[in-house]
């Protein structure tokens, strides 16, 4: 039989929580906030802004930002978490949603495990409740029998659970929600009981708004929710910094060989997926195409840790343009007849006319 | 305060510090005249629009209105001084009015601002649109010389909003929120303005005076104002007001220094004639994004804040749910309901007493909109700024525009008479081209008063156009209308073309180039093409793209004929071109017979304007084709590198089997004229061998000979070809060719027809070599070949 390692220690993990990777910072925080809070809140609506948006606390602690761009947003999120209304996270995939969601839970209910990970194979009882059926054989219904799930654990708690990309569960599932978000209360007909929920119960939910049409939401369900769209980063610094900070902190986790992070090439990536994405060059001189993909910081992330893979195991050790062209390449094009108009456009129109581009451009060439 | 230290002196004078535009202000103000009842009100705004004051009672007179005054000799050296419901020097006049008090302008009059203006900037004076002035009159100037600095900029925004700089202190992003909350809210009923003055004096210190003509020209207008003041006093007024910008509060209270300073500073002070009128004005207008210094970001929201009885908030956002079930979006009560608790719960969370625009906008977004960007700029565009249209009564004299085309048309001896008048313009002399170029601006404002006519002189020449002018009394309307976009002809038929830029889709940009060139307005040309490149680069449709070119080179003819510049004209044409190459071969795949058909004219129509650009860039047709023929890549030249760019692409395609046969044998034309193919009667064979459908080789023939009768009178190869094509075909396969090719062949003029049957009946290929050159008399034909040279523009 296979044999189980014993649970590693948090600092061997290879993603931990972000309770626990911030558990100083919530401290912190939640030492210095003397403001009222809502029920059930490990801190205050401002200290929960604090600690998304970043600062400075009175004693000195350094809050670190954990999200980089508007703070009205956070506001808006963290307002709507303070009303009874459930929040809806909308955005292109790797605009930070999932990550938002989970400090947002983190620093409301200090546990950012009560997840529901939505699919198209959700079933009712990730949402509701389910059965241990060898219990239910043998004793009857009973709540014992009962199997909690995580949004029944927070109605009883009064915290906050999770649903991530839920246009992917099927809408008769997610229609399921609609008695907890307006009734706040799940019945549990079998055994003529209900779980009502505590005060500072609700749901922070995450979707990709470019995957509509998948499984819609419906417009009761839809008027639940509060909407905050996150949108990809203002400023082409703000991108590079979110860029080079996440690239260093993968490739420490994923403990690829050193290969020095090269700025100037983050930032060409940055500004071609910028360029690409707003159809407009950075200096506003020419518009070109965008192509049909998301182009989201994510991926720029993605197309820089697989370049320093490439270099540090096939190249000479130094991040060059054609460890990230390949990248690249993939992340523009993905419709092939389009988005392959689009960047060869770009190519010829924008990237070879640039200076200092003229290796990453024959790179480019060689590829397409 | 300055009245307590005055007990001796019974005259008193109150000093009413307002925020322009803030309906805040306006409703303190009221109560604070209500409570002082003066017995003369003076309001900040140009003097010698006095005798215009009693308008703002009369009768069809519905803010937003604009004072506008223009210089005589100059309509379009102008300035705005517009007013909403809400603006505090609006109801400051109606409050006066309404009472029978004394009321009066006291900044300097237009007068001398304009006159002012002529002489610290000349240069873009012409652009009234940029020179508009604060709303306060403010002559914030289109450079302002102290703009590079912070100290500058800081001042600049601190005369121009200075309670929006306290409310930026408080964290407040909405001045009028902060009015609300700091000023209304906290100060017991009590007037906010003594405390204000005392306020805007600790900020006059803070932010100093910057040097330069910006601070003059304040001087100039405090001076001004206390002057006026004096005046009043010495006119026996007991109880003076003055309404004025909040910055200005704290110079005007008494006791007032010395007036020979303020007499020195004010004299000589030039003038100049000026007009002063009401015009309807639009809250679009008042806000910020029509290019307003000062201007307010939000006129719909503060004219609700300004009518709204009770509840602000909750009925806005009813409002905003209304607007958007108009649009079709579902929004229940409880959407609202919710949009108003998120709006509170965020303005407590950001320690604030009330919410304000921004926590609003953030609900509507959020709960009403369902975070679509698209809706919320709907509401932005619908209800925040607003789409209130002033009207202003009957009896108020004209509009600059109106002068300005007066002047114009008597300078043209052109009557404003109602029976229909016909103008035969000769382009090549100057003064019917400056008719021309009136009318056709005329034609942009969308006045129908000179239309184009059909010509009694028929003439092909460019340089011949024909009007018919029949005046009706509406057009005065059309004209007050129009007087929206500019205050002179060419300024307001420019902002047309700016808002067709702005707005258009790319066919009616591309309509706009001729117009434009028409009309001689190469400025807004300049933005319009700068539009029409950004427009082509997002279109994906390449058919688009190709559909634009040949009228961009027909409009560069016309500017050839009015000696207009056209480098930027076929910069854009070069750019498209560029765009063109580049799609071109995915906008060929899969087209079925009629597409096809479509795309062969374009293809003919985007080659034939290559033709022109080419020939234009190389300064004559000889050059570049002698160029085109050379091959050479002559890079200084980007006429010759586009159409080989073009030849290039139309090569690469030429042997796509998914290519259908009209446009195969188009492209193999084009190649085939261009002379870089050299193996045509292969290609031909190749395509009409037996691999092929009928029908397909039908098109094929239809797609290269059309128009090509000469290439078969004197190509007996080709001609051979084609015969055995025709005489090998199997006769049920002649039967279903016949009719197609007969629509080829059918389209050739007589002659050509005959001349191509006389080759095949004498045997094709066996045509006798005319060599009958020898005999030319070279002396003779020497003139001839003269004339041909100039025409083609050799010489």
């Amino acid at each position: 039989m296979t044999e189980v390692a014993a649970p590693p220690p948090t600092a061997d993990l290879l993603r931990p929580h972000a309770e626990q990777v911030f558990a100083a910072e919530l401290v912190a925080l939640h030492s210095a906030d003397d403001r009222p809070r809502p029920p059930h809140w490990r801190m205050s609506p401002w200290a929960v802004v604090t600690y998304l948006i970043g600062g400075t606390l009175p004693d000195g602690t350094v809050i670190s930002p954990k999200y980089v761009g508007a703070r009205r947003l956070m506001e808006v999120a963290v307002a709507t978490m303070a009303t009874d209304r459930a929040l809806l996270l909308l955005g292109v995939p790797g605009t930070a949603k999932s990550w938002v969601s989970e400090h947002l839970t983190a620093a409301i209910s200090g546990n950012s495990t009560l997840l529901v990970q939505g699919t198209s194979g959700t079933a009712e009882e990730s949402i509701r409740y389910g059965w241990n059926y060898a219990r239910l054989l043998a004793e009857g219904p009973s709540e014992a029998a009962l199997v909690w799930s995580p949004v029944m654990v927070a109605m009883r708690n009064g915290t906050i659970a999770r649903i991530e990309e839920l246009t992917r569960i099927p809408s008769d599932v997610q229609d399921a929600l609609i008695t907890v978000l307006s009734e706040k209360t799940l019945p549990v007909p079998e055994l003529g009981i209900e779980v009502a929920a505590a005060k500072g119960f609700n749901i922070v939910a995450t979707a990709n708004d470019r995957d509509k049409g998948i499984n819609e939401l419906s417009s009761a369900l839809r008027r639940r929710f509060n909407t905050v769209v996150l949108p990809l980063p203002d400023s082409a610094e703000d991108e590079v910094a979110i860029v080079s900070s996440r690239v260093a902190d993968m490739s420490k986790s994923l403990e690829l060989p050193p290969v020095p992070p090269a700025i100037e090439e983050i930032r060409r990536v940055v500004t071609v997926f910028r360029e690409l994405r707003s159809g407009v060059t950075e200096d506003g001189r020419t518009k070109i195409k965008s192509p049909s993909g998301s182009l989201s910081t994510a991926e720029a992330i993605s197309v820089i840790t697989s370049g320093l893979a490439l270099s540090a195991h096939f190249g000479d050790g130094e991040l060059r343009p054609g460890d990230i062209a390949s990248g690249l390449l993939g992340a523009v094009v993905k419709d092939p007849v389009a988005d392959q108009v689009a960047w060869s456009e770009y190519l010829e129109v924008v990237v070879r006319e640039r200076s200092g581009w003229a290796e990453f451009y024959s790179a480019c060439r060689e590829l397409s | 305060m300055a009245t307590a230290a005055l007990v001796a002196e019974p005259a008193r004078v109150e000093v009413f510090g307002i925020r322009h535009h803030g309906p805040g202000s306006a409703r303190s103000l009221l109560a604070a005249l209500d409570d002082y009842q003066p017995d003369a009100v003076l309001i900040e705004g140009p003097a010698d629009a006095d005798p215009l004051i009693g308008w703002a009672a009369a009768e069809g007179m519905e803010p937003p209105v604009a004072l506008l005054g223009y210089a005589q000799d100059r309509p379009s050296v102008a300035a705005f001084w517009p007013y909403a419901v809400f603006s505090p020097e609006w109801q400051a006049m109606r409050w006066a009015l309404r009472r029978d008090v004394a009321v009066s302008f006291c900044d300097l009059p237009a007068a001398m601002t304009l006159a002012e203006r002529r002489r610290s900037s000349p240069a873009t004076a012409d652009h009234p649109d940029e020179s508009e002035p604060g709303p306060d009159g403010e002559p914030t100037d289109e450079q302002p010389p102290l703009d590079h600095d912070d100290a500058g900029r800081q001042h600049r925004q601190a005369t121009e909003d200075p309670l929006a700089l306290l409310a930026a202190a408080a964290g407040y992003d909405d001045a009028e929120r902060w009015w609300d909350d700091v000023i209304e809210s906290r100060m017991d009923g009590a007037s906010p303005f003594p405390a204000l003055i005392e306020a805007m004096a600790e900020v006059r210190r803070e932010v100093g005076t910057v040097p330069g003509l910006a601070a003059e020209q304040e001087a100039r207008r405090e001076a001004y104002m206390r002057q006026t003041i004096r005046a009043a006093l010495k006119a026996g007024r007991r109880r003076v007001a003055v309404v004025c910008g909040a910055w200005h509060a704290p110079v005007l209270t008494l006791p007032l220094p010395p007036a020979n300073a303020d007499a020195r500073i004010l004299r000589g002070a030039p003038k100049r004639k000026v007009t002063l009128t009401w015009v309807p004005w639009t809250h679009e207008r008042l806000a910020s994004a029509s290019g307003y210094g000062a201007g307010v970001t939000s006129p719909g929201w503060y004219h609700h804040l300004w009518t709204a009885p009770d509840q602000p908030i909750v009925r806005w956002l009813t409002a905003v749910a209304r607007s958007l079930r108009g649009k079709d979006l579902m929004v229940s009560s409880a959407h609202v309901i919710e949009a108003v608790r998120l709006a509170d719960t965020l303005a407590a969370l950001r320690g604030r007493p009330l919410a304000g625009l921004s926590e609003v906008t953030e609900a509507t977004r959020a709960v009403l909109c369902d975070g679509d960007e698209v809706a919320v700029r709907f509401v932005t565009d619908h209800l925040v700024v607003g789409q209130a249209l002033g009207t202003v009564s009957d009896g108020v004299p004209t509009v600059p525009l109106d002068a300005d085309l007066t002047a114009q048309c008597r300078r043209l001896r052109i009557r404003r008479e109602p029976t229909t008048r016909q103008h035969d313009l000769d382009l090549r002399t100057s003064h019917d081209q400056a008719k021309s170029k009136l009318f056709h601006r005329l034609g942009l404002l969308g006045l129908r008063w000179i239309q184009p006519a059909e010509s009694g002189i028929q003439s092909q020449g460019t340089f011949r156009e024909t009007w018919e002018a029949t005046w009706r009394p509406e057009y005065a309307v059309t004209l007050v209308e129009a007087s929206v976009w500019g205050t002179t002809v060419e300024a307001a038929a420019a902002a047309k073309i700016d808002r067709v830029a702005a707005e258009g889709s790319l066919a009616e940009l591309t309509a706009a180039v001729g117009d434009c060139l028409l009309a001689d307005l190469p400025d807004a040309l300049g933005r319009l093409l700068a539009a029409l490149a950004e427009k082509a680069a997002l279109d994906i449709d390449v058919v688009h793209l190709m559909d634009a070119v040949p009228d961009l080179a027909r409009a560069q003819r016309y500017g050839d004929v009015r000696r207009t510049d056209t480098a930027s004209l076929r910069q854009v044409s070069e750019a498209l071109l560029l765009r063109i190459c580049t799609g071109l071969p995915q906008a060929l795949a899969g087209l079925d017979d009629d597409a096809a058909a479509a795309m062969r004219r374009r293809l003919d129509a985007v080659h034939a304007a290559i033709g022109l650009l080419a020939a234009d860039a190389a300064g004559g047709l000889l050059a570049a084709s002698a160029a085109a023929e050379d091959g050479a890549p002559s890079t200084s030249t980007p006429g010759p590198t586009g159409r080989q760019r073009w030849l290039a692409v139309l090569a690469s395609v030429a042997d796509r089997p998914d290519l259908n046969g009209q446009l195969a044998g188009r492209i193999i034309r084009i190649l085939v004229d261009a002379e870089l193919l050299s193996d045509a009667p292969v290609r031909l064979h190749r395509a009409l061998s037996h691999g092929v459908g009928a029908a397909t080789k039908a098109a094929w023939i239809d797609g290269f000979f059309s128009d090509g009768a000469v290439l078969l009178i004197h190509d007996p190869e080709l001609l051979s070809l084609l015969d055995e094509w025709v005489s090998g075909l199997g006769q049920e396969e002649f039967v279903d060719v016949l009719p197609l090719v007969r629509r080829t062949f059918g389209a050739f003029a007589e002659s050509e027809r005959r001349a191509i049957a006389g080759r095949v009946a004498a045997g094709a290929g066996q045509r006798p070599e005319q060599r009958a050159d020898d005999d030319l008399d070279l002396e003779l034909a020497a003139p001839a070949l003269a004339t041909v040279r100039l025409i083609l523009g050799a010489a």
